[in-house]
Parts: structure tokens; sequence; C-alpha cells
């Protein structure tokens, strides 16, 4: 494929990336405002050889893409918080499990129904902490169409590389977008398949550590034979509720995301050197902020902007950096002050951090963001 | 790469061929159906001559659930009334593996009454080996959708007030291509009715009538496992027979034996032929 440079919305960019980064199964359920990913991906898998299904509702669409990602293809589904909600207990099953799999939560009002076709940013937390128990997660906020292009593929590397689920993170505002983008050069394009079992079945242990705490994935018809559960278990693959296996087991899912940080963490700084007055901003809300900070910079103001690429696992030595010279944090989001939370356990006992927060169904308008920058600077 | 090469399609059957043998003992209950229900099923797969490295065995959580990881082969044990949904996935992926669901009444008919309903209507190649001990047996002993009237649970303890689900009816109703139905003291004809289902070219649900003796038995004097599937026997009626006799059969039998078969074309396949003329293939 050669790159050619096409208008495309946020969320047929998502399906794009995904068929680009290698995802040959989507299954997936009607729900506003992500449902053109869905029909993209009806279209477009079948002339690669790849396999849509939609499914008789949300819970079946993520654990039909795990059944298809253990089968050892690259699948995805995507949703709203309504689905997003409903999809928890088996994002838990991906993470325990070690299944890659990519989930596109596009973002609206919430709670419950709410505005599904408003664009709201609540749900940072319920990425992070949505299922139940201790379970690692990456989650990206991409903020344009062709980032949502680029980030779909790193989600598919980021999943592949350390078999665990990864969220991508965006809103109406993004999904429904449109904007010029160039599709990527296949043939510089680095995508990361999984790693797969090789060698003798006899003493092959599925979820035995590694150097990089990721195990090698059996694949099914391969000869293994393996067992694979959502059960607590030890590295043969069986349940155990022995104290020091379990311990184990757990702190290897976290430890396998935070010992890869460097790789996992992506985030933008701009005028953050000297930064004053930090806006911390992601997705469409770190446009609004972009645009607040430069005109910020032209009345004087020592404004500076970090933005998180990578929400979770929350890039905090880049954001601890960035924040040295801060006086203030100000942090704008569609919601009642998620990720302020975040930044304040972090940032919070050497700096005054403020949310500017709208939870009306509307994006943040970037005179609202210059107006309280300018409040935080002369304080 | 497979050390332990079986013998499948050919020999005497030999259980502790297809079982994973350091695993054991088992943890089910004395006199629990669901070992009978297994073996039945290892025998189809060993006479139908399937490879163990393609075979995949999804179950769900409970004690059908706990079944599949005795099985020496690609075995997966996933969120409670999910497995059809995740077999869905890993079939269409991989049209290659043999793929056999084994669930329970509150597995498949209560939280995942849905997933049954549209992997009928849908008619992907799955084999749904249900196993209907009336009762959730691995919490203690609650009212299921199978359990009879007036039965004592732990959740009904005035006695059940809610009829029962016919399992078989709902999934010919919901379109699947083979529905059938067998109680374990007849093993053979279960491993028959098993390897109907395995040879089936689309979604096949077979419906096992297993006991609980420990739990569910107990609390209702049904008496030892004996006695409990003799009871199952008397109470059951072959389908073969409606075509013997002129009398109907009295109501409430268990009826048994392969229920229903339709010719509707199988989805996977019917996909892949759609998805090759787009892209131009001649199938």
């Amino acid at each position: 494929m050669t790159a050619t440079l096409q208008n495309l919305h946020g969320n047929h960019a998502c399906a794009m990336g995904a068929i680009a980064a290698g995802c040959r199964f989507f299954a997936g359920y009607p729900i506003t405002p992500s449902s053109e990913i869905a029909e993209r991906m009806s279209r477009e898998l079948p002339l690669v050889g790849g396999t849509f299904v939609q499914m008789e509702d949300e819970i079946a669409s993520i654990a039909a893409v795990l059944g298809a990602s253990s089968g050892g293809i690259k699948s995805m589904t995507a949703t709203s918080g309504p689905g997003f909600s409903l999809k928890q207990e088996n994002i838990g099953l991906a993470a325990a499990a070690e299944i890659p799999c990519v989930i596109a939560n596009v973002m609206r009002g919430g709670p419950s129904t709410g505005t599904p076709t408003r664009p709201a940013q609540g749900d940072i937390m319920q990425a992070r902490w949505g299922s139940h128990g201790d379970r690692p997660v990456i989650a990206l906020t991409p903020a344009s169409v062709k980032e949502v292009y680029d980030q779909t593929i790193r989600a598919f590397n980021l999943s592949e590389r350390y078999r665990t689920p990864v969220i991508l993170l965006f809103d109406q505002v993004i999904s429904h977008l449109l904007e010029p983008i160039q599709l990527a050069d296949m043939a510089s394009l680095e995508l990361v398949d999984r790693q797969w079992a090789t060698g003798s079945s006899a003493e092959f242990a599925p979820y035995a550590s590694t150097e990089s705490g990721v195990p090698p994935m059996p694949r099914p018809g391969d000869g293994y034979r393996t067992h694979t559960t959502g059960l607590t278990h030890g590295e043969d693959g069986f349940p155990s509720q022995e104290p020091t296996i379990v311990t184990q087991a757990t702190q290897r899912l976290l430890d396998k995301i935070e010992n890869h940080r460097d790789d996992i963490e992506a985030y933008e700084c701009h005028d953050t050197d000297d930064a004053e007055v930090l806006v911390v901003a992601y997705g469409i809300s770190a446009r609004a902020a972009r645009a607040a900070v430069r005109e910020a910079r032209a009345m004087g103001i020592a404004a500076g902007l970090f933005r998180p690429i990578t929400v979770w696992p929350f890039p905090e030595d880049a954001l601890k950096a960035a924040a040295a010279n801060a006086k203030a944090i100000l942090v704008p989001e569609m919601n009642a002050g998620q990720l302020r939370l975040e930044i304040e356990r972090l940032c919070g006992s050497d700096v005054k951090v403020e949310g500017l927060n709208r939870i009306d169904g509307q994006p943040i308008d970037p005179a609202q963001v210059t107006q309280q920058i300018r409040e935080l600077a002369d304080k | 790469m497979n050390e332990m090469k079986t013998k499948a399609g050919g020999g005497n059957f030999e259980v502790r061929d297809y079982l994973r043998l350091d695993l054991m003992p088992h943890f089910m209950c004395p006199g629990c159906g669901h070992g009978i229900a297994l073996r039945a099923l290892l025998w189809a797969v060993h006479e139908l001559g399937i490879d163990k490295d393609n075979l995949a065995i999804v179950s769900g959580i409970g004690c059908s659930g706990r079944v599949g990881a005795y099985i020496d082969a690609n075995t997966y044990h996933v969120t409670h009334g999910r497995p059809l949904a995740f077999a869905t996935g890993l079939k269409l992926a991989r049209p290659d593996l043999k793929v056999i669901v084994i669930t329970g009444d509150g597995d498949c008919l209560a939280i995942g009454g849905n997933h049954l309903i549209h992997a009928c209507r849908r008619n992907l190649d799955i084999t749904c080996l249900m196993l209907n001990n009336e009762v959730y047996g691995m919490t203690g002993g609650q009212v299921s959708p199978t359990t009879a009237e007036n039965r004592l649970t732990t959740t009904t303890p005035s006695g059940n007030s809610e009829p029962a689900f016919d399992a078989c009816k709902l999934a010919e109703a919901a379109g699947a291509g083979l529905v059938g139905r067998e109680v374990t003291m007849q093993t053979p004809a279960l491993r028959n009715l098993i390897k109907a289902g395995l040879e089936f070219d689309g979604f096949s649900f077979l419906e096992v009538m297993s006991d609980c003796t420990e739990i569910y038995g107990r609390k209702n004097d049904l008496g030892e496992s004996a006695e409990m599937i003799m009871a199952q026997k008397s109470d059951m009626r072959p389908q073969a027979y409606t075509t013997i006799t002129d009398q109907p059969f009295r109501p409430n039998r268990l009826v048994t034996g392969v229920l229903a078969q339709s010719d509707r074309p199988e989805y996977g396949a019917t996909y892949r032929r759609q998805a090759a003329a787009l892209r131009g293939e001649t199938a």
C-alpha cells in the first residue's frame, strides 16, 4: 500500500488502523457513537480474509473477541460507556488469562444511558478500575483522527507484546470528526506479533515467568494442549489457591506492565520547561488546552501543556518533570474531575491542582481554559 | 511435539488416553453424573478419531465448568454464562478446530441464556453439551432454571414455585441444527448422541440429564446416585418409540435421543463463501 492522504472520520480511522495493525477479527454490538467502527470493519475484514460478527450483546462481543484471540487471531471490539460497563468482567478475564485484545471505547455522556450523541470523558477511571480485583491495564487517549489511527496500531502492538487488553479511549467529537490523514506505509510499519510457544510440549508451563514477564502463548493446534482459566492459576495454568502461587501470579501480571513503563508511556509536552501554570489534558480537551496555552503565552503567561497519550499507566515521572516549575496545575476534562484525582495524587502535595470540568455534553472551549490559566497565573 | 500420541479412531477406547491424569483425583462429589457424561464425550471423540491437538473445549462456571479441565486438549474455562460466545469467536477464527462447549443448566439457560438462543439461531459448527443437574451445585444448591416444581433448594425453602425450562424445545425453536437429550445411565446411547452432534455440520445442542446426589438429591430425599439415575431411566421415553407406538407418551416424560434436526446452512461456511466472493475468489 502506498501512502495516501484521505479524509477519515475518527471511527473509520480506528477501523483502518486496526486493519493495518493486522486485526482480522471484530465482534461488536451497535452502540452510539462507536457504531461506524463496526460498520467499517464489516466491510473491510472480509476483503483481507478476516471475520466480522455482530454478536447478540456487548458481553458476547468481548467474549467472542477473547475466543478469537485465543485461536491466534488479532481481535478487537468497540463500544461506548454502557457497553464498556458490560464488558468489564471479560476484560478482567483477558488480563488474568493474558489474552491480547483491543477495546475501543468511544466515550459519551453518562451515567447510565446518559447523552448518547454528546461527547464526554467520563470513563477514565472505569478504564483503570472497571473490573474487579487487581488487574493491569493499558489505556490510550488519542486526540486527533490521525492519532486514533496511529494509536490503534500501537494498541495492537502493545496488546500483543504484553499479552494484555489495551483500551482506546476517545470521545464522540473525535469519533465523528473528519480530518485528512495519511495512512501508514505498510512496508515500513512496525507490527508486533505475540510470541508463540515453540519447542517441546512435555515440560511446557504456559504461565512460567520469563525475563520480560510475558510468557509465550500456546496456539491451539500446535500440540501444547494447555488449560486457560480465569481462576487464579500457577505456572502450569491450573487453578491454585496456594498463597505464594496466588501472590506470584497476580504480582507478575502487575509487574509486566509496571516494568515496561518506558515502552508503554507516551505523552507530549508543549512549553513545559519554564511553565508556571501547567495544563494537563488528554483527548479532544487537549486540543482546546493547546490553543489556550498558545494564547496565554502570547499574553506573557508562562503556561505549558502536558498531554498524556498513554493515560494508564499514567506517565508519572514525565508529569513530575513537566511540573517542576509549576505553581499551579489545571486539569480540563469532560467529567467531574477524574484524572484530576491522579494529578493530585502525583503533584498535589507540592502544587495547587485545579479542575476545569464540563458535564453538560459540550466540548471544552479554548477561551474557558485561557480564562482559568489567567486566574491561576494571577494568584 | 505431541509426546503422548493417541490411538484416536483406532483400538479400544481407554478413557485415560484423553484425561489429564496428573489432575486426578477429580473434585466432583461421589455419585455426580458429570463423570459419566465426560466419559461418554471422550468415548465419542475417540470413536470419531478427533485429534486432541485440534480439540478445543470451552466451559463456563459451575460444576460443569470444571469438567473441561480434566480433558487432555486445548481447554478454556471462561466467564460465567459466556462459553458459547467465547466459542463463537474461537470457531470463527479457527474453523480447523473441533469446538465443544461444556456448560450447565445455570450457565447455559440463566446467565448465558441469550448466548444459547443466538448460537442456535446462528448455527455455527459447535457442539454444546449442557449437563443438567437441575441445581446450582457449586454454590451450594440454589434453584436453577431446570429445577422441577416443588423441589427444595437453599433458595426455595418452601419448594420451587417456578416451572422448569425445557431446554431442548427452546433450542429447537431458536433454530439449532441438531437437538438431543439423553440420560447418563444409557452411556452407549449418550455416546451415540454426542457422536451425532459432533458429526453434524452446524450447531448441536445436547442436554445430558445428570444427577446431583450430594446436594440436590439429599435435600429432596431422592436417594443415592443409583436411585436417582434409575428414576431418570424409568422416566425416559426414547424419541424413536414414537414411530412404533400409536399411544402418545404420558406427560412429563424425559424424551431422549435426537429430537430435532434441520439442514440449515452452517454459519461459518456461509460467511467464508460470501467473503471469498467479495474478494473475487471462486469458492
